[in-house]
Formats: structure tokens, sequence, C-alpha cells
């Protein structure tokens, strides 16, 4: 039903503009937005990285494939306040004819342009917001989540750290939503796999100073302390954990949400020995690398972080799904096809988009590695153990997603 | 509403220890020495901030706005300093104060000068948009994550109660010494004593041959060195990132407001006091310590609105 | 008044040319700062914690929308903290608007009889420390969300039977509500009570000797400006369906201060002119990345130093020189005032 409506709708488009090629398209143009945070605490991990890498991918797609020819690309800066975010997709969708919104870091204004994809039936791949309601109570037939989410990380860090040893727990927990949503998470895997959590404390964000924080950790003689937080808190808690000796001391820090941006802002010698999962690594093959390299050229000579390749990755199965389709118009249908066809990518390799908008790949969990390992410049991981697709994600029934029956 | 403060539980060995059955609302009077003593040394970062908004207030009265952004190019100033030009921290904390204080000197002479003659309400707004303008070029040079930068002097020592850095007690120890040098200047020698007449009576002072004007730019620049010292100590504990200071500069105003705007001792003595009291409140209501000094502001303000350090005008 | 009527229509035709919903968040941020400049325009009070009207009055009437029942903690001797669950449906956007602005003057009665028996600077920091409280519940109550905020506020049909679900439709119940709003400042600035106030900020003492009730007058301006400044808070919520804690923060606080200055304090539309400027171009420089910051500090430090009286406060000396001049060119006098 939905195809054929899709092909009369394509036919009437091309009996309208006498025959032009591109009047499948809406506006006759592809149009992609890049909406995440350019001057915030996000800004390193996404901001004009994410732009690149949405460049990239239609650059590489048109090189490979027959592309439409015209593709935009459009960005903007949400400053991690969910009005001005829902403010610029809704113009973007009204009146710029924007098809598809790209990464949207922070989870408050990713549910906020949630909604609204789905009111005006357009297409919204997340590359850089956590909350995996996204995927679950919140889901819409409109959204693919892609890189990672909150419960991803916390399983994969809690498994595997349960797994070696480390069975007690205490938790560094930043005092808003997506803290709560990390240390609910965790906390679930910690206790199913026989592990026990001694203590919390839920710090106000942003915070600056850690060090009480960790003598209570401390204190609480758990193994391992879990950081709930993210960004320049993650940081500055590794830091001082540091300072105070804690994993001189026998404990061990474990990071829920740490971007390789953060572990160079740290420098190895105060990061070493920090484990924690990621979707990405740009030193994990030639691919990664060759775009690394590029990345790194373009960007002040950063390496790109799993949400950039995330971007990347989503942006370029997109365009696969629209050229198949020859139309852009009905988001819905647009995510439908996306689901339909498995992704397939130099960069995340084979994978697949699950009914509940969650596309679904290996997982990897990394070490930091030490001063003297480290060959080079973002030489910082070395990997511990692969987590395969299957047991990364949330399974399918336990997310409550209204999609999944 | 909630169910009571989220308290950490003793680790088991605690409850063998007969020492426990002293634990204070389930804290061990050990651990509450440790809180107590990092309570301190935050508060010496709080001491040293708001000494020089006060020495700054006091002597200008201009409410400066980018204190925290001049924190912020202290710590930045000693990481260019030793990646461009390989100058170790102990140089840093002579040669940036004096940068950024210079940087400061000439904001007064190109900015601020002009607002003398105005209600405090320009100066604070024109010291915000200067913090912006700082901020956002620092953003755009170096991205948000921050950057690294080394402990000087690593390791610590065991208290019994807790695990001291030396860091962290060479930052109490300097930061305490050269807040009790700046009273002792402003408030017990000749030139503090120019200083203070010539904020009460400009014409007056400069008609004995002194150059006032002058004297209030490197006022400024020596208010701003402050902060930019304050950046320096804590280069190697926090993370150097450019929003490190627009996080920090509203709790910093509230100590001075505590403490009395303008009171020199206030400051010094609210700025540690208040850094215990959050130590504190982060054992027994973590949540809480970023609000617990405005709470303190509001009530001080209604019972003693020139602070508590302040002498009523 | 006449320019008021033409502005209103205006008003009514812009969204043939400019996106709608942009012009609804500027009419919100016009209407809180207008709010904001009738205490420190016509008061002289410098409120360093307006966004705590403005974000929590977004919360309620989102709250109000979204799910209606309000439930109140309560403490008693013993028993320790019980709930008062009053159970109401989810409410229409006009009841829910008036639920958010009646809360924000409640909150500007408690506020506001606490800050103003300070002044000057002591003012701005009692209102700001009780905004910083204000944000710490918002963080920690349940019904805010936390840092997610209430997401997906529906919007009713208007008093059950209009529908506005449509932005373009919504846009004049919007205009609708800040012309109201506005007008309630206008005949307020106007209005024997205004005299007193703009007395007030002139000389309080010699107000107070003339046997004014200045604490009375104070406290009445503080709850108009906190409820007006719940509306605008309210009306965005019911806008972009959504409210979140950015609306609470002392940043807004700061944004509120900029548009009033760049505007004009103390003018009657010089607030609301700031406030479109600023919002245009925090959406239009959005592109800028780092610069926004950059730019936005500049402005503030080019206000500070050539145009303080804010460009509608400029505009309005300009005209009143030339008118001057004017006259004193015809009785050949040439004794101008200077400018200040």
């Amino acid at each position: 039903m939905r195809r054929n409506l899709t092909a009369a709708a394509a036919a009437a488009a091309l009996c309208m503009s006498a025959g032009s090629t591109l009047a499948q398209y809406s506006d006759g143009v592809i149009k992609l937005g890049v909406m995440n945070d350019q001057s915030g605490t996000y800004s390193d991990l996404s901001g004009q990285g994410s732009v690149w890498a949405a460049k990239k991918a239609i650059e590489d797609f048109c090189k490979a494939n027959k592309c439409h020819d015209k593709i935009e690309v459009v960005f903007a800066d949400h400053q991690n306040k969910p009005d001005v975010g829902s403010n610029i997709v809704r113009q973007w969708f009204d009146v710029d004819k924007v098809d598809a919104v790209v990464d949207v870091p922070t989870s408050s204004v990713a549910l906020a342009v949630n909604t609204i994809s789905k009111e005006k039936n357009k297409v919204f791949l997340v590359s850089g917001a956590a909350a995996s309601n996204l995927t679950g109570k919140d889901c819409t037939p409109n959204t693919i989540h892609w890189t990672y989410d909150t419960w991803a990380l916390a399983n994969g860090t809690g498994q595997a750290i349960v797994k070696t040893g480390g069975d007690s727990w205490f938790f560094l927990t930043a005092d808003y939503a997506f803290g709560h949503a990390l240390e609910r998470d965790t906390e679930a895997v910690v206790v199913k796999n026989g592990g026990k959590v001694l203590g919390k404390v839920r710090h106000p964000f942003p915070a600056q100073d850690f060090s009480s924080f960790l003598l209570q950790a401390q204190a609480s003689k758990a193994k391992i302390i879990g950081l709930a937080n993210a960004g320049a808190d993650t940081t500055n808690a590794i830091k001082q954990a540091a300072e105070f000796g804690i994993v001189s001391g026998g404990q061990n820090l474990a990071g829920l949400l740490v971007f390789i941006t953060d572990v160079h802002a740290l420098g190895l010698k105060t990061a070493q020995g920090l484990i924690f999962t990621e979707a990405w690594y740009w030193d994990a093959n030639d691919a990664n690398r060759a775009f690394a390299k590029e990345f790194g050229a373009a960007n002040r000579g950063n390496m790109p972080t799993m949400v950039q390749a995330g971007v990347y990755s989503a942006v370029l199965h997109y365009l696969k799904a629209v050229h198949e389709l020859k139309s852009d118009g009905d988001g819905a249908a647009v995510v439908a096809k996306m689901k339909a066809m498995p992704t397939d990518d130099k960069l995340f390799g084979k994978g697949s988009i699950r009914q509940d908008g969650r596309k679904i790949h290996d997982m990897y969990l990394f070490e930091v590695k030490k001063p003297e390992e480290s060959k080079g410049p973002w030489d910082y991981y070395k990997t511990r153990a692969t987590i395969p697709a299957e047991q990364a994600f949330r399974p399918l029934n336990e997310g409550e997603c209204p999609l999944v029956k | 509403m909630r169910p009571g403060p989220v308290l950490h539980r003793p680790g088991p060995g605690y409850l063998e220890s007969p020492r426990a059955m002293f634990e204070l609302i389930g804290v061990p009077p050990q651990a509450l020495f440790g809180q107590l003593l990092l309570g301190l040394i935050n508060g010496a970062f709080y001491a040293l901030l708001s000494l020089g908004l006060a020495v700054i207030f006091g002597l200008m009265n201009v409410i400066n706005f980018t204190h925290g952004a001049q924190y912020m190019m202290g710590a930045f100033s000693a990481w260019m300093l030793l990646s461009y030009l390989g100058i170790p921290y102990w140089g840093a904390l002579i040669l940036a104060p004096i940068m950024v204080g210079l940087f400061g000197v000439l904001i007064e002479r190109l900015f601020i000068s002009r607002l003398y003659h105005l209600d405090h309400l320009y100066g604070l707004l024109l010291t915000f948009g200067l913090a912006l303008i700082v901020e956002g070029l620092f953003r755009r040079e170096y991205g948000i994550s921050g950057l690294p930068y080394a402990n000087p002097i690593p390791g610590g020592t065991n208290l019994g109660f807790m695990f001291l850095p030396w860091y962290r007690g060479w930052v109490v120890v300097f930061s305490l010494t050269v807040c009790l040098a700046t009273w002792f200047v402003i408030e017990k020698t000749q030139l503090g004593a120019y200083l203070r007449a010539a904020t009460e009576r400009p014409d007056l002072v400069q008609a004995f041959g002194i150059n006032v004007p002058r004297m209030i730019t490197l006022t400024y620049g020596f208010g701003v060195g402050l902060a930019a010292l304050a950046g320096v100590l804590a280069a190697p504990i926090y993370s150097v990132n450019p929003v490190m200071g627009s996080n920090l500069i509203i709790v910093v105003f509230a100590v001075v407001v505590i403490g009395g705007m303008g009171s020199i001792m206030g400051s010094i003595i609210t700025g540690f006091g208040l850094g215990v009291i959050e130590g504190l409140t982060k054992v027994f209501y973590p949540e809480a310590s970023n609000t617990v000094i405005f709470i303190i502001m509001a009530v001080v303000l209604m019972l003693r609105p020139q602070g508590l350090f302040g002498t009523p005008k | 008044m006449r320019v008021f009527a033409g502005l209103v229509l205006l008003g009514a035709l812009a969204p043939l040319i400019v996106y709608p919903v942009f012009l609804m968040k500027v009419l919100c941020f016009a209407l809180f700062a207008s709010a904001f400049n009738l205490l420190i325009g016509y008061v002289g009070l410098l409120s360093f914690g307006h966004a705590m009207f403005f974000g929590f009055a977004a919360y309620v009437a989102g709250h109000l929308a979204k799910v209606g029942t309000v439930s109140l903690p309560y403490g008693l001797p013993f028993l320790g903290w019980k709930w008062l669950v009053i159970a109401i449906p989810a409410l229409t956007p006009e009841l829910a608007i008036l639920g958010g602005t009646l809360v924000a003057a409640l909150l500007g009665l408690i506020v506001g009889a606490v800050a103003i028996r300070r002044q000057g600077i002591y003012f701005a920091m009692v209102t700001l420390a009780l905004a910083q409280m204000v944000f710490f519940l918002c963080v920690q109550a349940k019904f805010t969300g936390g840092e997610d905020g209430i997401q997906a506020i529906p919007r009713r049909p208007l008093l059950g039977v209009v529908d506005v679900g449509n932005d373009l439709k919504f846009y004049y119940v919007v205009l609708a509500i800040f012309c109201a709003g506005f007008l309630i400042i206008y005949r307020t600035i106007h209005s024997p009570f205004g005299q007193v106030l703009k007395a007030i900020r002139e000389n309080e003492a010699r107000a107070i000797s003339l046997g004014y009730a200045v604490s009375r007058f104070k406290l009445i301006a503080f709850v108009i400006s906190a409820a007006l400044a719940g509306l605008a808070g309210a009306t965005k919520a019911m806008v972009f369906q959504l409210a979140s804690l950015t609306d609470v923060t002392w940043q807004m606080s700061g944004e509120v201060v900029l548009m009033t200055l760049v505007g004009g304090m103390g003018t009657v539309f010089g607030p609301a002119v700031g406030a479109a400027i600023i919002i245009y171009m925090q959406n239009y420089l959005a592109g800028f990345g780092e610069w926004v910051l950059v730019i936005q500090g500049a402005i503030f430090v080019v206000a500070v130093l050539v145009f303080r009286r804010g460009i509608v406060g400029e505009l309005v000396a300009l005209l009143r020189q030339r008118a001057a001049n004017a006259e004193a060119t015809q009785e050949t006098i040439g004794l101008a005032k200077p400018a200040r």
C-alpha cells in the first residue's frame, strides 16, 4: 500500500514537472540538517566534525553510486537548549525544506527533535545523544538511534568489569536525567551479573571539585568507582582520582561515557588504565585510519569520535535508502526502507536496524594505554573485548517501544 | 519529598572497628575530618578569587564579572607557558599573573575607566560582556574539552584519616600566605593607606601629588592577577577549559557578598569558611552542595545586609 | 497609543513574511523583557533572578497541560512528609497558561516580600540567591523531569473548542496574550501608580516623606512583573510544547538584562525591540558557533560604552534633541543643553 502511494506520488510529481528527473524529491533537493553543539560542552565530540562527516558521506556516496545531483547539508548550533533546538528544527522542516536531521547530542534536545520529526513526518538520525528512551518508550517510526545509548554503555562496561572481578561498585552520578539513567542501567547490569552496589553519591551538575565525593567512594571500599557523568565532570573526576591515589590504592575507575576527546584532554598519564565502552575507534583498521587522516586534516588535527563516525555511517545509509525509494518526502517510508535494508559501510561494517529504530553493530570495550605503550599522538586505546552486535544493545522486548508488537 | 540524604555506606572495615560506635549520623569521625580538610582546600580557591573581587570592589567600586574569565586565562597561561615556551609550573606561578594582570590593566584603561562616574550596574554589565568575549575566543581557539596539565608535586601522605596529596597541601598554605600578605599591604602599610584614601576622596589624594588614576589601574591589575594566580593553582587539579571560570563566578560573588563587599579580611575568612560548609554539604546532602552558598547568602543579606564582616554605610 | 495600534497591525501581518514559530518566540521574550523592564526601568530595581518566574511558570503550565493532577508536599510533626494530591484533568492551553501565571505571581509575592527590603546590588543578589534555590527545586522535583524537562506537551483546543494545533493559528493566540500583557504594563506605567513608582526610582526618601507606602508600591510592582514574566514563560511552554531547565538558569536572567539594555531601559517599546534583536541573533547566527558568544559580548560592551540608553532610548533622545534644536534655531538662542 505504502509503496503504491509513493509510486503514485512519484508519478504525479513527474507529470507535474513535465519530465524533470528531480521531481520525486521534496523541493528537488535532498537536504540534511546537522544540528549539534557547536560552541559548548559537546562541541569537540560532535560540532563541526559531524558536519564534515555528513559532507564526506555524501561525497563518498556520489563517488560510488550515481547520485541525485542536489544533496545539501545545512548545520546549526542548538547550544544544548531544547527550545533553541526545537525552534531551529521546526524552521528547517517548515521553511527550509530539510528532509532529515542528524546528530543532536544532549538528550533533552534530542527528545524534543524526536517529537517534532514524528509530527512533521521527517527523518531523525541520532548519533550524539545517549538517551535509550529514544528507542524505548519514546520511540517513533521516524527516528533511528545510530551510534550508542546509555544501555549499551552500561551493559558493555558493567558486564565486562563484573566478570573480571570488579564486583563491588560505588557510583559518582551527575544529578540530572542522563546521569540517573546511566547509573540505573549500570546498576541493573552489575546486580544481574552477581555484583553489588555499595553506595552512590549524586553530585550537582556541573561540578568542579570531586575530591569530597572521591573520598566517600574511597571509604566505601568498593573495587570499582563508576563515573555516571560526562564531559568536564568526567575528566575532572578522573584527574582528581589520580591525584588522590585512588587507583594506586587498589580501586579502579570505570567511565560510563568517555569519548576520545576526553582522553585527549586528560593525557595518557592521567587517563591510563581507564576502562569504558565505545562504538568506534579510529585506529582499529585501515579504513578507519584513512577516514581519520582526512578528518584530522580538516579538523585541527583531531581524530574523529564515535559520534562523528556515526554521523558518516547514518548519512550514507540514509542516502542509500532515499535513492532506492527515489523519494525523500515521506519520512516514515524512508525510515522503514532504512530498516528493511541491511547496513554496510566502511566504518561500521555490516549491521542492521531494528524495528524500534535501534541500529545494531558491535561495541568495543577499550582500555586506555599507558604512556609508554602509546606510539604517537592519539594512539590511546587497546581493545579489551568486542561485544557482539546481538548482545551489545537492549533486547527488543525490554524497551517498551510501542512499535514493537 | 525525597527520602533523606544519600549517605555513603561505610565499608566492611568500618563496621568491624569499635570506632563505628561513634559514627556521626552515619559518617565516621575520621571521614568527617577528611571532608573538613578538603573543604578548607576548596575554600582556598574561593578565598583567593573573592579576595581579588573584594579588592577591586572595595577600592574601585567595580563589580568585576570578568573575574571568572581571568581565572580561566590564568590556567590557560600556565598551560601555554609550558607547551609553547617550556616554562614549568613554578615559573608560571609568577609569570601568568603578571601576563593576565597586564591584560587587566589594558581592559581598565580601554573600557572600565570610562564608567567610574556611572552606576555600579554598568560596570557589571560591561565586564559581563568582556567575559563573554574572552570565553568565546578561547573556545574558538582551544575547543571545550580541556587541556592536560601535569601535577608538579605528585604523591602525598597518609594522614591516617585521609590521603592528602602534597599539591593540595601546597595550595592551602600558599593561598593563605598570599591572602594574608594582601590584607597586610592594604590595611597596614602606607601604600594601602594611600589606596584606601584614594577611594574615599580621589580629589584630595590627587592634590597631594599622587597619580590616582594610575594607582587605580594598578589595583585592578593586581586584583586580576590574583584571579590568574588562582587559575594557575587550579590548572594541575581541575580541567583546564574555557568555561572553568564561568561556572565558578557566581559562587565567588556570593562569597564576596556574604563576607561583606569590599571587606578584605571578610572575603578571606568567608572564602575558607564557605569551603568548609560546602564540603560538609557534600557529605550530608551532596545534590545541594552548589546551592547551599546561595541559601546562606539569602539569609545573611536578610539579617545583616552589609555582610558578615562589612561595615554598614 | 497610535504607535501601539500600528504595531499590532504589523504583528498581525508579520507571519505572512516571517516564520510564525520564530515570531512566537520573539513575542514571548518581548513580554518577558517588558515585564523585567517594569522593575528596572520604572522602579529602579535590578532583579538578577527573573528567570525563576519565567522558567517555573513554564514548568507549571507544561505540567498542567500534560498531566494535570497536582501533588503538593507538606510536613507534619512526627509523621514526616505527606502528599496533598489534587486531582485535575489535563488542562486546555489557556487554563494551563493561567495556572502558570498565578503560580508565578504567588512566587513573586514571596520573593518580592523578601527582596524589596534591600536595595541596589543587594537586591540583585537576593533575587539571584532565591532564583538559584528555585533552580535547585526544579532539578530535584519529580514533575519537572530533571534535565530532560517536560517534553511533548499537548496543545489541546483552546477553551475546548478552537483548534490551535497549527502554528499559524496559535500565533494569533500568542499575539493576543502579548498585547494583553503589554497593555497591562503600559497602563501600569501611565497610571498614578506608575507615577509614584517613578518618584520612588528618582528619590525614594522623598517619596517616603510625601507619605507613600514605598514598600507596598514596590511589592505590587514586583508581583505584576513576576506574574507577567510567568505569563511569558507559560506561553513559551505551550509554543514549543516543552519546558526545560535552560529557562530557569541564571544565564537566562542575564539574557533578559541584555535584551532590556540593548533595547533601552525605561522605554516602553525598548525591551521588546531588544528581545527581537537578541532572539534574531541567536537564531540566525546559530551557524557561527563560538562567534555568537563573542558577538553577544561585544554588543554588551558597545551598548554600555556607546549607547547606554539602548536603541529605542537613543532614538527617542535623538528625536527630542532635534525637536529642541529646531526650536532653538527658531528662537535663535544658541544655548542648547548638552545631550546628557
